[in-house]
């Protein structure tokens, strides 16, 4: 017996049976498109959040006071937790190195920010002229912190534009006083709306030069510090400078912690595709479920059609071609349901990309192969004891039965 | 062209041993017409099932075509069953989901013949049986007689020697019944070798040559004397 025969004798039990292969190809589709669906959502969210972290700038290096002991990101890192402050001249220290591109000290709080009898309490960023490029941010009107010397505490202010919108409305707003906590002032610029980008809101802020904001909040400390590298390869160097340097400013301490963008994402990185693995793995499990119901299906086929299966034998059949008959079955159920339950992954997908723009949805080729593999394997896998044992039975009983 | 000897087929059924056949002899030349009578749990069948390489013997000795068929192993039965047995059974035992044609194709699809050439053998054994007209009907479109002509057609295909009917027309009426045995001994003039298993009598009779079972032994042959095996 030849292939295109086998298969065509296959397609004719599948199709004499409609209910019962409509159900199993319904279940290897479901397990299918759930891995794919579930690969292009983890992969999405892998992509996004390593835009976001793009977005942030590029070749950054964060500095923060606080020494955190331990691998792993404790409450030191993000808080800081240390008896010497990170000042505005560790900030400056920190430019003196032909490695280092652009420095920003940061410092954040939240004011009352308040324009002709109309207040907002806003989150307010102090830090220098370089952030802007640091950021990759744009200007909508005017013009971003002017350059100078760090600890010039000038009376401006640039504004996100959901507080310009809140405070002005359609008044012009370059040139106005705005009050924020106790001090009056001049509106210099509004940021470019562009969504959040991680950490700031650049909508709802107010930008003040970082001596200022020291003032606001009665501070000699900074947030943290962001350094700009020249280029990626020099950024374990950078980490290094800084360590250096802030040793030497704090009396042979180094009580800073140097985190750099490289690490963040390829952690971030990590724990996505661990995620995604994990979700794939669950997914995964409906694909074993789909395969021990093909074994169930083929395992009724076979108590089905015991008298076709003692026909066959009668006429000539031998046990080897009966199992290649009914692997041939579970082998098109399989490869049915798969390419079905890649449509219906590839649909849920563009469903999903289509709910959310953000996302950069869309299943990493191995995923798609890896979805077929299973299906196939689990389904020829559990096929064989059926078809072994339809291959076994004795022709005389067999025939027996009507 | 048949030859057995000393055959015993012993079934366990629980504890007991069944007794299915006892000491079967027996010789069939080329082209005989045989049928074999006897009371239900006789061994008609198992003798049927034995000849046809569907059974085993517990014990003895069957040659065929000067071959001893014993000892073979699964594939090398099939095979022969393949090219030299056809079946025809009581309950037609036809494929529900295959058309007419189809079923006829079976044997010559397992035999691995191209596809253009059973076409054309089907036509012919389709023409033969007189439902070239029922080619693509499925079995339960077809008659009772149609479709034990389908099942004489689809045992004959392969155009074997030895041709076994286990009550061809039990489950006929009268009138369908002569016509298929009208089929089956016209085949036997050709040349076939031809065995039948029956309750009927006048059946029976109708055979050039009858056998007697009677608990799993051949208790008579209508030509004991010149056709017994020589022990």
């Amino acid at each position: 017996m030849n292939l295109a025969d086998g298969a065509r004798f296959a397609l004719a039990a599948l199709s004499g049976a409609r209910t019962r292969t409509g159900l199993m190809l319904l279940a290897m589709a479901i397990g299918v498109a759930s891995v794919v669906v579930l690969t292009s959502l983890g992969e999405a969210a892998r992509r996004f959040v390593s835009g976001e972290f793009q977005s942030l700038g590029t070749n950054l290096v964060i500095v923060l006071p606080g020494k955190s002991e331990t691998t792993g990101g404790g409450p030191a890192v993000f808080f800081g937790d240390t008896p010497r402050e990170l000042t505005l001249g560790d900030a400056a220290a920190l430019e003196r190195s032909s490695q280092v591109r652009r420095v920003a000290p940061i410092n954040v709080g939240s004011a009352s920010v308040s324009w002709s009898g109309l207040q907002r309490e806003v989150p307010v960023l102090g830090s220098s002229s370089e952030l802007l490029a640091i950021r990759h941010w744009e200007m909508a009107l005017g013009r971003f912190l002017p350059g100078g010397d760090l600890d010039r505490a000038r009376p401006v202010a640039v504004l996100g534009n959901k507080v310009r919108r809140e405070l002005f409305g359609n008044h012009s707003v370059l040139g106005e006083w705005v009050r924020i906590g106790d001090r009056r002032f001049r509106v210099i610029g509004v940021l470019a709306s562009e969504g959040r980008s991680i950490g700031v809101d650049v909508e709802n802020v107010v930008i003040i030069p970082v001596a200022s904001a020291q003032q606001l909040f009665n501070t000699s400390s900074l947030f943290r510090v962001i350094l700009e590298a020249r280029s990626r390869d020099v950024i374990p160097q950078v980490a290094e400078f800084v360590r250096n340097t802030i040793r030497q400013r704090h009396q042979g301490e180094e009580d800073v912690t140097v985190v750099t963008q490289d690490a963040v994402l390829a952690t971030f990185d990590k724990i996505l595709r661990a995620l995604t693995l994990a979700v794939v793995g669950i997914a995964a499990i409906s694909l074993g479920v789909a395969g021990i119901l093909t074994m169930n299906v083929m395992l009724v086929s076979v108590a089905q059609r015991t008298a076709e299966i003692g026909l066959l034998k009668a006429l000539g059949a031998t046990g080897g071609q009966i199992v290649v008959l009914f692997l041939a079955e579970a082998g098109l159920l399989s490869a049915l349901g798969a390419a079905l339950g890649l449509m219906l992954g590839e649909l849920g997908s563009r469903l999903i990309g289509y709910l959310y723009p953000a996302l950069p949805v869309g299943a990493p080729w191995w995923a798609l192969f890896a979805a077929v593999g299973v299906a196939l394997g689990t389904g020829l896998l559990f096929s064989l004891l059926p078809a072994r044992r339809a291959a076994r039975l004795d022709p005389v009983q067999a025939l027996s039965r009507r | 062209m048949i030859t057995l000897q000393d055959i015993q087929r012993i079934f366990p059924v629980g504890d007991q041993q069944v007794h299915a056949l006892r000491d079967i002899n027996l010789h069939i030349d080329a082209g005989e017409y045989l049928s074999i009578m006897g009371p239900s749990g006789s061994g008609k069948s198992t003798l049927l099932n034995l000849l046809g390489l569907l059974d085993h013997a517990s014990s003895g000795r069957y040659c065929l075509d000067g071959e001893d068929v014993t000892t073979l192993d699964d594939s090398r039965l099939a095979r022969l069953r393949r090219e030299h047995i056809g079946f025809v059974f009581q309950f037609f035992h036809l494929v529900p989901r295959l058309s007419a044609a189809q079923n006829i194709e079976l044997p010559l699809t397992l035999a691995g013949m191209p596809a253009a050439r059973r076409r054309q053998r089907v036509q012919e054994a389709l023409a033969a049986m007189g439902i070239a007209d029922r080619a693509d009907h499925r079995p339960d479109q077809l008659s009772g007689g149609q479709r034990q002509r389908v099942a004489i057609a689809r045992a004959t295909i392969s155009e074997p020697k030895l041709l076994l009917a286990d009550e061809p027309t039990g489950n006929l009426d009268r009138a369908s019944g002569a016509e298929v045995v009208g089929i089956l001994e016209s085949l036997n003039a050709r040349g076939i070798t031809l065995l039948i298993v029956t309750h009927d009598p006048e059946l029976g009779r109708r055979a050039g040559r009858c056998l007697q079972m009677v608990d799993g032994a051949i208790v008579s042959d209508s030509a004991t004397s010149t056709t017994l095996a020589p022990r």
